[in-house]
């Protein structure tokens, strides 16, 4: 049923199918997670696991993370994340999980976090056009109106430059291309989110059916 | 960037004639019709080389019944049988679009011993 994996983004890159087309695809470092903790609905209130990925020093953790490493009674792990699954008793505390969790044709969705972009205007920041930058036109890459007159006021949700990038973002529905379970390394068609290096999290998609 | 190089190595073909663009190329295409394979050969004039590695493309150009054709290639396609290299030419350019507006005689290019 519900299952998901962490992974790194190493890059993008392309490859020829049978027929000659190109597919454009995601490299992703997939795994090996390891299981943490199972929470269950008698103890937690809500069924998941709890998975580590990517080995670092203990000197690179915090004593209390350090705590739930040792009571799994493996290595120290960078990222903590849980993945709700009604199938928590399928899973052993310290098992590895692998890229071959899913298989070639699998839909997936990939959440990362998307690079900054800083402080953006409007129409990068909402896909707004810009207004004619000759013929006597003073209207470049302004705004735009802030609403009626009436209200005396700007409504909430206004369109409006601002920060831009470096959140959560996720890109649902993507096929799984490759999958090389010594390696654990997947490849995802298509861009996903987020630098090279960057934790992304995989999951079965929501909209396969 | 390991891993995408190994992907990359292992789909990059080997046995690719060396050819530059003035020289004139038959391409053997790879062509599915239904459920037969067969291959079409297409003769022209090579107009330009883009990119690297496996994302690398090349544009033949050929003049048939006085409508000029380009077709564009990725060099590294499994859809390609075989590249020959028909004749050198010398050419000044890397990308030869000045052709585009010549014919006949202005279209010649000298060829290379």
């Amino acid at each position: 049923m519900s299952k998901g994996i962490l992974g790194k983004k190493i890059g993008m890159t392309q490859i020829f199918a049978e027929d000659g087309k190109v597919i454009p695809v995601t490299v992703v470092q997939a795994g090996p997670c390891l299981v943490l903790q199972k929470k269950t609905e008698a103890s937690d209130g809500y069924n998941a696991i709890k998975v580590g990925f990517d080995e670092i020093r203990d000197s690179l953790s915090s004593k209390p993370e350090l705590g739930q490493f040792k009571k799994a009674g493996v290595k120290t792990q960078r990222f903590v994340r849980e993945f709700k699954t009604a199938e928590v008793g399928s899973y052993e505390v310290g098992q590895e999980i692998k890229a071959d969790l899913f298989a070639v044709g699998d839909k997936v969705d990939v959440a990362g976090t998307s690079k900054g972009k800083g402080f953006a205007g409007m129409h990068k920041r909402h896909g707004g056009r810009r207004g004619p930058m000759g013929h006597g036109s003073k209207y470049h890459h302004r705004t735009g109106s802030m609403g009626a007159k009436g209200p005396a006021r700007v409504f909430k949700g206004r369109n409006l430059p601002g920060r831009l990038g470096g959140e959560r973002v996720t890109v649902q529905n993507l096929e799984i291309v490759r999958v090389d379970a010594d390696k654990n390394i997947i490849l995802v068609r298509g861009c996903v989110p987020g630098a090279k290096k960057s934790l992304l999290v995989l999951k079965d998609s929501v909209k396969a059916k | 960037m390991d891993y995408i190089r190994i992907i990359e190595e292992e789909q990059i073909k080997s046995n690719i004639p060396s050819f530059r663009p003035g020289d004139t190329v038959k391409v053997h295409v790879k062509i599915i019709e239904g459920t037969r394979e067969r291959i079409q050969v297409f003769e022209g004039l090579v107009i330009k080389r883009k990119g690297d590695g496996l994302r690398e493309t090349f544009t033949v150009r050929r003049v048939s019944n006085g409508v000029g054709v380009e077709r564009t290639f990725p060099l590294h396609s499994p859809r390609i049988d075989k590249i020959e290299a028909v004749r050198k030419g010398i050419v000044r350019r890397a990308k030869l679009y000045y052709l585009r507006d010549r014919y006949g005689k202005a279209a010649r290019i000298r060829e290379r011993r």
